[in-house]
């Protein structure tokens, strides 16, 4: 195709894509470089009738709010934002870091970052949740292979539901039946007969909410990828493999799973990259006390009563620093293979 | 080979099966089925400090309207709260969202499928990092601009990053989808003296609808799930669902506004709902699609 016709078609896609894509990445990193304005403080002489002068400091609003109209931005900070204590806190992680306290206790310091807590959640989320609904899903796969035909409509029906909904509602939906007056949190308080046993008050029933959450809502993803794979497992490789006498688990293991390996390589990093975004959830669960994300970070900046769109700034670039970290393997392959194809 | 297998299984096997079976939908379903039936009762069952059986028959429900089953919640979400009005602009924003990133995927999707140039690889490649961005990270670089732009607030903005953010995705679909479609047929076209957008208008369209009714399934579903986009890009008057919702559980220490949430969060659902019940073919095709190919 000459290159005129690719790009007369391509064109209002490619627009849609670097007005709106790359260009604020680019802004991201612009505003992660400023702070907004501080308040401009005025002298102002106070002089009594009978107490003699005295000078006292005033915010004069009108000039502050004249200057920040003027430089939306605000004033040039430099990579000031990414070391302050709501981001990478250089200075009080070398603190934590060199104290004399046991590793338990840096640890529970270090949580109390704000990056780091939505960092290391973040991280936790990715890498139990991916696993997790991979093998429930490939489980899924299986045990629906082996039904009778006309079950596995239905059963593909109710398992693609908690995949199509919305985050927030099924984030919702779950969070109601956990609290505490709901039907599953009643049933958690009766079985370890603690009535104070809440969403709230424990953060590891948080962190256990927001990982189930997780794992129901990606499972039918893997169920459903794995379960077409398994309808072009060769017969007369599993065939062969039973005359040769291996069991039914080794079937699935010396045949089924090579052959589904690409497929998984494919749902994780699919997922991976799904799950690396969490947010909807923490929002769902109200669960900011004892679980934050990166995504929820930067929306918690924005939302905020004063906008900090340098904070917001600097979260985003470190939480793209983190895809393209996330991503590395994938990219690294794709151009050996196709510097590969060139030569 | 499942259903000749079938014999030769175990029992105890086939029992394991079916019990792990019943046990995942019952995990999958009962969540909605439990909201859905709790959403037609008040507060005090819904949520009932002595016992769940009061959801089951609706005791307060009862006591409170007279009736095993009430509308209050849909009434006051619907009515009382304009979610009328959220239900209308979800349509809005999902209609435009699907037809133009369709408008806009199928065309680049086409010329990624027929270039064969270095440059459309790496458009490609470009297009999976844009996929992989988190929605808010791009939010936090629009706002600004938008203040100062003066379009903040306003369905078309939302439209439009919608869709930007969409197109990555739509490319990478409907690019594998056009591979699909033999060379031959358009260069035939074009041997015959079309130029190539005659050779899409007259021989491509024509054969790529499934591909493009799988792909708007998945633009559909991305306009009308986000929220990350439209809770941050919508003014209070313009709010979609999703955001309504959340604006919901803001005011909940009301009494009767969880209800409200839980009526709203049940009518959001039913599309959905619809929407695989008809479509749960191509949906199933589009998710391997894919995986088959990438």
């Amino acid at each position: 195709m000459p290159n005129k016709t690719f790009f007369a078609f391509i064109l209002p896609s490619l627009i849609a894509m670097v007005l709106f894509i790359a260009l604020p990445i680019v802004s991201v990193v612009v505003q992660s470089l400023y702070v907004s304005h501080e308040q401009i403080m005025v002298e102002v002489e106070n002089c009594q009738p009978f107490g003699g002068c005295s000078t006292e400091l005033r915010v004069d609003t009108a000039a502050t709010a004249a200057l920040r109209e003027e430089q939306p931005l605000g004033r040039f900070n430099g990579l000031g934002t990414y070391v302050n204590r709501a981001h990478l806190a250089t200075t009080e992680l070398g603190v934590i870091l060199s104290s004399e306290r046991s590793i338990g206790e840096k640890w529970a310091q270090i949580l109390n970052l704000p990056f780091y807590k939505a960092l290391i959640f973040t991280l936790v989320y990715c890498f139990v949740v991916t696993p997790l609904a991979m093998a429930l899903g490939f489980t899924i796969a299986l045990a629906v292979n082996a039904l009778p035909k006309v079950t596995k409509g239905p059963i593909i029906f109710f398992s693609l539901l908690p995949m199509i909904i919305t985050p927030l509602i099924g984030s919702l939906i779950l969070y109601w039946m956990l609290s505490p007056n709901g039907i599953l949190g009643a049933t958690i308080q009766h079985i370890f007969n603690d009535p104070t046993l809440s969403l709230r008050a424990s953060p590891a029933l948080t962190w256990g909410a927001l990982l189930t959450y997780g794992v129901w809502t990606n499972a039918p993803f893997s169920f459903v990828v794995f379960y077409a794979g398994l309808q072009t497992v060769p017969g007369d490789t599993l065939e062969s493999a039973m005359i040769d006498g291996a069991s039914r688990w080794e079937r699935i293991r010396y045949v089924i799973i090579p052959h589904l390996a690409p497929l998984a390589t494919f749902v994780a990093l699919v997922q991976l990259m799904d799950n690396f975004r969490v947010f909807e959830p923490i929002v769902g669960f109200s669960a900011e006390a004892n679980a934050t994300s990166l995504s929820w970070l930067i929306y918690n900046d924005l939302t905020g009563d004063s906008q900090q769109f340098g904070s917001a700034g600097a979260t985003s670039v470190l939480t793209i620093l983190g895809v393209v970290i996330l991503l590395s393997p994938v990219l690294v392959r794709t151009w050996r293979e196709f510097k590969h194809k060139a030569v | 080979m499942s259903e000749a297998m079938a014999h030769k299984r175990p029992a105890l096997l086939n029992t394991f099966i079916y019990d792990f079976i019943v046990l995942w939908v019952i995990l999958a379903a009962v969540p909605f089925l439990w909201t859905v039936w709790g959403s037609f009762k008040v507060e005090a069952d819904f949520f009932s400090r002595e016992s769940w059986w009061n959801a089951i028959f609706g005791t307060a429900t009862m006591r409170e309207t007279g009736a095993a089953f009430t509308g209050d919640g849909y009434y006051g979400a619907w009515i009382t709260r304009d979610f009328w009005k959220a239900a209308f602009n979800t349509i809005i924003v999902t209609i435009c969202v699907t037809t133009i990133s369709l408008t806009l995927g199928t065309l680049g999707g086409y010329a990624l499928a027929r270039s064969g140039k270095n440059y459309a690889f790496w458009i490609l490649i470009a297009a999976l990092v844009f996929r992989a961005m988190p929605h808010i990270t791009l939010v936090s670089g629009y706002l600004l601009p938008f203040f100062q732009l003066n379009i903040w607030g306003v369905l078309p903005t939302s439209i439009i990053v919608l869709v930007a953010i969409n197109q990555p995705f739509t490319l990478w679909m409907l690019h594998s989808f056009f591979l699909s479609i033999p060379k031959d047929l358009d260069e035939s076209a074009m041997v015959d003296g079309c130029t190539r957008f005659q050779a899409f208008r007259l021989v491509i369209m024509p054969v790529m609808w499934p591909g493009v009714v799988t792909t708007g399934l998945f633009s559909f579903l991305l306009g009308y799930n986000d929220f990350a986009v439209t809770a941050m890009l919508l003014s209070a008057e313009n709010q979609t669902m999703v955001p309504k919702i959340s604006s919901f559980l803001g005011s909940i220490q009301e009494t009767g506004n969880v209800m409200f949430a839980v009526a709203a969060v049940v009518s959001a659902t039913v599309p959905l709902f619809i929407l695989v019940l008809f479509f749960q073919r191509q949906i199933v095709s589009g998710l391997t699609a894919g995986a088959v190919k990438g």
